[in-house]
């Protein structure tokens, strides 16, 4: 079974590599769209319905704003990095990120253990064991993000309505022309 | 070791966005960090052979011990599902960010960019 996680996963960094490392925007925007769809497939095997529709959703807007964005562009393969001294010493301060924080990892416990039921009394355990009586839906799911934690999705809705209201006003044309002559 | 690969995964976001010039190749590295860490916090909930958080008939028949010591942690979905969706509207906010830098100098490189006054 864990044969699939590893093989979703190797699949989401090639992915990655490519979409990072292409010339052409356009090959880019389609890998990002492969990555979505893996992690989407990776969700479903993690035993995460919810999510794994919510992320398909999500993905086919994403591209199609990505998509958007470098469509009927000029120069849309602008390559070369920055000054090599500079990428080399990024890449070298990432590489160690990374080892310091495989060190990290190992103080988790083991993939697959459940970690929310070894320690007594966790939020998870109350959700699962009385959200059934005390909010009646059968989803848990569900029954977090629209009962236990509501104010967290209310919270939500507000950031995505803010972030349309700045797209919105970024991408206004009236408010251009008002700049350039305020008459 | 899943973890780790989520974590290479992350540091690959990190280097598209610090290194590369074109401004969407920063946007798309942003984009992979975001698939990363919804990745790794589903992972942590994670039990093998466990079940969806979703209960059926035939567990109701069964009992509810047995769901509760086979679901997988409902919390992290939950919280990821919140995220999936906002990470929707910032990347329609810094796409609307790079179109218009590309309408006002006609390049989505960021070293050709220099006159950003107030």
């Amino acid at each position: 079974m864990t044969i699939i996680f590893y093989i979703l996963l190797l699949f989401i960094i090639i992915a990655a590599i490519i979409a990072v490392e292409t010339r052409y925007l356009l090959s880019a925007v389609i890998c990002v769209g492969a990555i979505g769809f893996g992690a989407s497939l990776m969700f479903l095997f993690l035993r995460a319905p919810d999510i794994a529709i919510t992320q398909i959703v999500v993905e086919v807007l994403g591209l199609i704003i990505l998509i958007r964005a470098c469509l009927s562009r000029e120069l849309t393969f602008i390559s070369g990095d920055r000054e090599f001294f500079a990428v080399v010493v990024s890449a070298v301060i990432i590489f160690a990120i990374f080892l310091a924080g495989i060190k990290v990892l190992d103080t988790l416990p083991d993939f697959g253990t459940a970690i929310f039921a070894e320690v007594p009394d966790t939020a998870s355990q109350t959700y699962i064991g009385e959200g059934l009586e005390k909010t009646g839906a059968a989803n848990i799911v569900a029954s977090v993000i629209l009962d236990f934690r509501a104010y967290d999705t209310l919270g939500e809705a507000t950031v995505l309505f803010t972030s349309i209201i700045g797209a919105t006003v970024i991408l206004r044309k009236k408010s251009k022309k008002l700049l350039e002559d305020p008459e | 070791m899943p973890y780790a690969l989520c974590f290479l995964l992350f540091m690959i976001g990190l280097y598209c966005a610090v290194v590369k010039k074109n401004m969407v190749k920063i946007v798309i590295g942003i984009m992979v960090m975001e698939y990363a860490v919804n990745l790794f916090l589903i992972m942590l909930g994670y039990r093998f052979g466990g079940v969806a958080p979703i209960i059926d008939k035939g567990q109701l028949e069964a009992g509810m011990e047995q769901f509760i010591s086979s679901s997988v942690d409902p919390l992290p979905q939950a919280l990821v599902l919140t995220a999936i969706v906002i990470s929707l509207g910032s990347l329609a906010l810094m796409i609307s960010i790079c179109i218009r830098t590309y309408e006002k100098y006609g390049t989505f490189d960021i070293t050709q960019i220099r006159r950003l006054k107030g």
